[in-house]
């Protein structure tokens, strides 16, 4: 619905802890539509990906980002803060997605322009749920700017 | 259930919405929500900005949780609600979903340059537009942590 017909959704997922990828690659490879998910574990590596820098010359701009907060050598915040402030970036929707509940947390993440905010579960099936209803709605009915 | 913000029980949601009919699905739509939520209606953008800020009548309005904004709208669009909204500090973080008949490449873009946290087009049959609202209040009320107070 959002990309042409013919290409598929290319997601980057911002993540270091392997269950989590594991879980969220899986619900999504289940769900309703073909994904490219490319998956990054630090921030550093997150921002290199984006930039296309390194060994990322020929990665796609993904439609949409899921991140993380904590994460080795870069945070999540100054990873969405990179974003936001780069003009040819700052349209990708950002869904942070953490185990922190902190109202600081939350906070700084809406005023850095993160899209939405949303606390991992820590029971397994409210998790897979959760990440139903993140495909259900960002990858579904939600437009996104493709810009390449 | 309660994925939302902490300490309150009742979602404030303000609709930027001139068309009635729209206003009128919206409303009772939200109504029925398993989540309870309290809806108000801004008919223009100015009026929008007046209840966001607390002038003149609206001085006992609520800071909404959450914004449902359309673009096209008398007297001041969409675009620049959410602009002047973004620029102010005490405002920039209260999520703001687009809900407009546009479905064009340069809106999209505009509203995320523009920091909307999400930009969905209405569809055009009924069904599909209830189904909608009803994804909107599902995720934004249910799933997703709104700012804090």
């Amino acid at each position: 619905m959002l990309s042409g017909a013919s290409d598929k959704l290319e997601i980057l997922l911002v993540e270091d802890n392997p269950g989590d990828i594991r879980l969220i690659v899986e619900t999504l490879k289940e769900g309703r539509k073909d994904y490219n998910i490319n998956v990054v574990k630090d921030g550093e590596e997150a921002v290199n990906y984006l930039l296309k820098r390194d060994s990322h010359k020929s990665a796609a701009t993904p439609d949409i980002i899921l991140l993380d907060l904590k994460l080795p050598r870069k945070d999540g915040i100054e990873v969405l803060k990179e974003i936001k402030g780069d003009e040819s970036l700052k349209s990708i929707p950002v869904i942070v997605l953490t185990s922190s509940n902190a109202d600081d947390d939350i906070a700084n993440a809406y005023k850095n322009h993160a899209n939405c905010y949303i606390t991992k579960p820590i029971d397994l099936d409210k998790f897979v749920v959760t990440i139903q209803s993140i495909e259900d709605f960002w990858f579904t009915i939600i437009k996104t700017s493709k810009k390449k | 259930m309660n994925g939302i913000k902490t300490g309150t029980s009742q979602v404030e949601i303000l609709l930027v919405e001139d068309n009635p009919a729209d206003v009128r699905l919206i409303k009772e739509t939200f109504k029925d929500f398993k989540v309870s939520n309290n809806l108000t209606v801004a008919r223009d953008g100015m009026e929008a900005m007046a209840m966001l800020k607390k002038e003149g009548q609206y001085l006992d309005s609520v800071k909404p949780d959450v914004i449902l904004l359309d673009l096209n709208l008398p007297r001041k669009n969409g675009f620049e609600v959410l602009e002047e909204l973004r620029m102010d500090p005490d405002l920039r973080r209260i999520p703001v979903v687009i809900l407009s008949t546009s479905d064009s490449e340069k809106d999209v873009m505009k509203s995320y340059d523009l920091h909307a946290n999400c930009f969905v087009t209405k569809p055009v049959g009924l069904d599909e537009f209830i189904k909608i609202v009803m994804s909107i209040e599902n995720f934004w009320l249910s799933v997703v942590k709104l700012p804090p107070e």
